[in-house]
């Protein structure tokens, strides 16, 4: 191989090269380009709402498409109460459970306690609706002696259920980057572990663990599958909080529920892409507040160490 | 004469640690025993169903009878779609953060994007996926159009996991590597991909495992209540389990429970055997890294 051959496949490589960090270069941007393209079919479908429908009966009370009814308050307020009623649950047992796994548990429990979580965030949330209509809801109206079982009671024992995996693992994350440091600097000071954990430990990792739980609520809002088949779906405006047991309805349970059966282009069928578009802003929303939290925590915790 | 009092809080804190121990661990195993009696439970109610022709027929009878076949393979179809676009898409840009990224505003803005997509509700790629590909695209309700939408929806657990297999590999594996000659894209494709191999498995089977148990995202994009036959093409409507549990265990009145339990079996089979391939390939591969 002569000097100029060599040259010659050189440029042939690194042409190859070329094309190959531009493909890869594109499939990195890729992700900006899909949350675009969602932002703006939800938004082409969505918007002829504003103009289809007077904003006086968009954000009314009363959701009856066949009378052209469009109020999305009751929806709305479906999905905030099944949701609360959610965190209330998943919130503190995800937290301690973190804290036992991280901080406290042995070995063994370690090894056993995060697969069987693992295999609970892996249930597809059409099974756990199935066994909420036809056990869970059950269980319910006969101890609690309800009209019916299906309510937003059901919907948020099952959403604690889905959120619980997603705290705990991200909480643990938190806790587990806490510097080893911190705890013997605590202990060295005469403090139990007990006390070690929820004086420097807990408070050490607040932002991962706000993080946590605000990722566990951004999955309870969007849930669908589960809520649609457990909440009764009636989308009644909630008047006070005994509405937890009775029939519910959320945003994403009217979406599933009554997409398939609008013609494309009618008013109906906008106003279901503008949930959506609801739906996308609170999770967008939640979503960007928590990335803030960890990015701020990580410039504190970066001043701290240096 | 001071110690009696600093040792008598002392101890009263060792017992109140010892409570808080005991209490959390109650907590803790309390909460998996559910997790594990509604496994038990499903496999006790579904198990009778199952036989090899529940597995390989037709439903029968309206559905009340016969086997979920068509479920099944439409389930395998949709995952496999999902796999042939996320799978590259989302190695590639997994090597593209780890590898190429500066450090940069339009980095981060990807981060975000990523952290966006992996929070939106399944719902609502449903309705992009309508909007997108079955209506402005007019690919219908099909096969495509579902893995396409189930396939973003996949794209950030890939990345993420994939990416984090990648800045594993050492940085000493690039620099010895670079320095015998090779450009960057040969010691990506040669060195650091091959040894993030399990991480990136791991990572791929975890997000198709999402796609398979996933009901929202396909049911105005490609599932269908029911077909004669298996569909012959990408752009033909399937069957899918998760939309077929839903189908029976909601509008189908006097469906036999049986079946209904059945199918969450083989559902459930179906989904967790993905998770615990893609745990026991993590563990191998952690028990056998040698850097």
């Amino acid at each position: 191989m002569n000097q100029t051959e060599i040259f010659e496949r050189r440029n042939r490589e690194s042409r190859g090269e070329w094309v190959i960090t531009r493909l890869i270069q594109a499939a990195g941007y890729s992700s900006i380009l899909f949350v675009l393209m969602i932002f703006f079919f939800l938004m082409a479908n969505g918007l002829p709402a504003l103009k289809d429908v007077e904003l006086s009966n968009l954000f009314s009370t009363i959701w009856y498409p066949i009378e052209e009814y469009y109020g999305i308050l009751p929806l709305i307020l479906g999905s905030l109460i099944v949701t609360i009623g959610a965190a209330v649950v998943s919130v503190p047992v995800g937290i301690l459970t973190a804290v036992y796994i991280s901080e406290i548990a042995p070995r063994w429990a370690k090894e056993f306690l995060k697969p069987v979580i693992e295999i609970l965030a892996g249930i597809p949330s059409v099974v756990l609706g199935f066994l909420g209509a036809v056990v869970l809801a059950p269980f319910l109206r006969e101890s609690l002696n309800l009209p019916t079982g299906l309510s937003g009671l059901a919907g948020s024992i099952l959403l604690g259920a889905i959120a619980i995996p997603t705290i705990v693992s991200i909480s643990e994350d938190a806790l587990n980057t806490v510097p080893k440091s911190y705890r013997e600097a605590a202990l060295a000071l005469g403090t139990t572990r007990w006390q070690t954990i929820w004086g420097v430990t807990v408070p050490a990792a607040r932002s991962g663990i706000l993080m946590a739980v605000m990722l566990g609520i951004g999955r309870s809002i969007g849930e669908t599958m589960t809520v649609m088949m457990v909440t009764g779906n009636a989308p009644v405006m909630p008047e006070s909080l005994g509405v937890l047991f009775a029939p519910i309805r959320t945003m994403t349970a009217t979406i599933a529920s009554e997409m398939g059966e609008v013609a494309s282009g009618s008013p109906h069928y906008h106003v279901l892409f503008f949930i959506g578009i609801v739906l996308f802003i609170i999770t967008l929303a939640v979503n960007v507040l928590a990335s803030r939290i960890a990015f701020r925590s990580r410039k504190r915790s970066e001043r701290v160490l240096s | 004469m001071s110690v009696p009092k600093t040792t008598a809080p002392r101890l009263s804190a060792r017992r109140i640690e010892k409570l808080g121990f005991a209490s959390l661990a109650g907590l803790s195993f309390l909460l998996v025993v559910p997790i594990i009696a509604v496994i038990i439970y499903i496999i006790i109610k579904g198990a009778p169903a199952i036989s090899w022709a529940f597995l390989t027929e037709m439903p029968a009878d309206g559905m009340k009878a016969g086997g979920i076949m068509p479920a099944i393979m439409g389930t395998i179809y949709l995952t496999l779609g999902t796999a042939v676009f996320s799978v590259p898409l989302g190695i590639a840009a997994a090597v593209y953060l780890s590898e190429y990224a500066p450090e940069n505003r339009w980095t981060r803005a990807i981060r975000i994007a990523i952290i966006n997509l992996a929070g939106i509700p399944s719902i609502v790629y449903g309705l992009f996926g309508l909007g997108l590909f079955v209506i402005f695209l007019n690919l219908g309700t099909s096969i495509l159009a579902a893995s396409l939408t189930l396939s973003i929806m996949t794209l950030p657990v890939i990345i993420t996991t994939t990416e984090e297999a990648l800045r594993a590999v050492p940085y000493a594996f690039r620099v010895v590597s670079t320095s015998l000659g090779t450009s960057r894209w040969e010691t990506i494709r040669r060195v650091v991909l091959p040894q993030a191999v399990p991480g990136i498995l791991t990572g791929v089977i975890l997000g198709l495992e999402r796609a398979a148990g996933e009901t929202a995202p396909i049911l105005f994009t490609g599932a269908t209540f029911f077909l004669p036959q298996l569909p012959n093409s990408p752009l033909d409507a399937t069957m899918a389990l998760p939309y077929h549990l839903f189908v029976i265990s909601t509008q189908v009145p006097g469906m036999p429970i049986q079946i209904q339990y059945g199918t969450v079996l083989v559902l459930l089979v179906f989904v967790l055997s993905m998770n615990i391939i893609a745990t026991i390939i993590r563990s191998r591969a952690r028990a056998r890294r040698q850097w």
